[in-house]
């Protein structure tokens, strides 16, 4: 059933989808850009919308604690965090991914002190990439809502098993209120099915043992086994955004591209930025430079396959990286280079790490990344905006 | 493969026992650097040290102590400290 759009936040457009979903349960502990999602959420327990087991818990360490375990017993488990609260987490980070539960957490990207701030960039979800966990990202309210519905069935499919971050930019994603298509509830509940757990801890006619100490022996067989969920996870996202196209119109791929295919020049860029640099790709465009840019939505499993099949034949690729990894580069860039090792041939890559504690980067900005890359001036690494 | 490494493809998805109560085949008892002797002359049958012993390796027949099973005695020597007539004693293993 078609619905009317509503002017929406993305944290409530993620509660929406909690609501919709109707999860068993959710245990999160609010900070910003969060806490909105937990509020909206805990005002639909609160007025029976949802038969969702809400539990208050005293910090993130416990939250993620109570989710993986609630996970592991057979419930279908959300949370969400952001910031010092998914570093709160890092701990429990690998451990959810290797008890191999499928639970679901919204990360409200924000910088990770110090120092203090509150505003968006990627520090939060980059500093946690290596712990097992998928990862999508959104571009805006819109993809926000739709990922985390599409997240519950990629992290439950029985190839994949594994946990789920869905990403959407502090403030410019959580506070911002922008007009969305919402899907049937009735759709939403059909499409992510009802949540068939393996080997679930409270299955008392097949008793089981979870979190187990493992050793030499076992433990890298075991991180082999998260290796071979991650690379099924690639095909299953597809076919999950297949299915998701015939329920809402709304097509997805796990590289999103904006006028790569004649380009000779592209960016590579996550979250809301994507949409401002298409904005730079146009004005470029009517200048006559073939420039193009795109998002890798799905950033874990990393699609190398596809993102080298993007690359291929360009002459140059920009890496826009929205955290620092001190002292080396942007995190996404030798992930990019890695993929482009995959064609005969390497285009000229460039770094450019930009917004950092989230300073605004605007359409004029983005345009000046590809102006200095085009005229030589730009560096191997750039930290764009900073008075070196 | 290397030796000390286990077959993936033999294990369950993720860190997880499916079999109930086979920590049984792991034999604790290879930690041992003390051992627990029963000497049977002092011994009363008061079954302390079968309440206390946390591995299950005070075997019983009868309400009486019929022996000691070693394969999970780590040599903690709890059975010896309780034990009200001095019939255990600690030896090394």
């Amino acid at each position: 059933m078609k619905q009317k759009d509503i002017a929406i936040n993305g944290d409530s457009a993620v509660a929406l989808a909690w609501k919709q979903i109707n999860p068993d349960v959710c245990a999160a502990y609010p900070i910003t850009p969060q806490t909105i999602i937990v509020e909206k959420f805990a005002e639909y327990v609160a007025d029976g919308e949802v038969t969702t087991e809400f539990i208050c818990v005293e910090s993130e360490h416990s939250a993620l604690t109570l989710c993986t375990t609630s996970s592991s017993t057979g419930a279908r488990t959300v949370t969400a965090t952001a910031s010092q609260g998914l570093a709160y987490m890092w701990e429990m980070l690998p451990i959810a991914s290797s008890m191999r539960v499928p639970l679901v957490m919204a990360v409200a990207n924000r910088a990770l002190s110090g120092p203090i701030d509150i505003h968006n960039d990627h520090g939060d979800v980059m500093s946690a990439r290596d712990c097992g966990w998928l990862s999508l990202f959104s571009e805006n309210v819109q993809e926000a809502y739709d990922m985390m519905i599409i997240a519950t069935r990629i992290a439950e499919h029985h190839d994949v098993q594994l946990p789920i971050l869905v990403n959407l930019d502090g403030f410019i994603l959580t506070h911002a209120v922008e007009r969305i298509t919402p899907l049937d509830e009735n759709d939403v509940k059909k499409f992510v099915g009802e949540f068939k757990p393996l080997y679930p801890l409270l299955d008392v006619k097949k008793p089981v043992s979870h979190n187990l100490m493992d050793g030499p022996m076992f433990y890298y067989p075991h991180k082999y086994q998260t290796v071979i969920g991650m690379k099924n996870a690639l095909k299953v996202t597809k076919d999950v955004f297949k299915e998701f196209e015939k329920i809402s119109g709304r097509k997805y791929s796990v590289i999103e591209e904006y006028k790569c295919d004649d380009a000779e020049c592209i960016a590579i860029i996550l979250g809301s930025a994507f949409g401002t640099m298409k904005e730079a790709v146009d004005q470029l465009r009517r200048e006559g430079k073939k420039v193009g840019v795109a998002m890798p939505r799905l950033f874990r499993p990393w699609p190398i396959e596809d993102l080298a099949k993007l690359m291929k034949g360009k002459k140059t690729v920009i890496v826009m990286d929205k955290h620092l990894s001190v002292g080396a580069y942007g995190p996404m860039f030798p992930e990019i280079v890695t993929a482009a090792l995959e064609n005969d041939t390497m285009p000229k890559m460039y770094n450019y790490v930009y917004g950092l504690g989230g300073v605004d980067t605007m359409v004029s900005d983005f345009a000046d990344v590809f102006r200095e890359v085009k005229s030589g001036k730009a560096k191997r690494i750039n930290y764009f905006g900073v008075k070196e | 493969m290397m030796v000390n490494m286990a077959d993936h493809n033999s294990m369950i998805v993720g860190d997880r026992v499916i079999e109930p109560g086979n920590s049984e085949k792991f034999q604790t008892g290879d930690w041992r650097s003390q051992v627990p002797v029963l000497d049977k002359e002092k011994c009363i049958d008061c079954l302390t040290c079968w309440i206390f012993c946390p591995d299950d390796s005070i075997l019983t027949k009868d309400g009486k102590i019929a022996g000691l099973k070693l394969s999970h005695c780590k040599g903690c020597g709890i059975c010896a400290k309780v034990c009200p007539k001095d019939a255990i004693t600690m030896k090394g293993d």
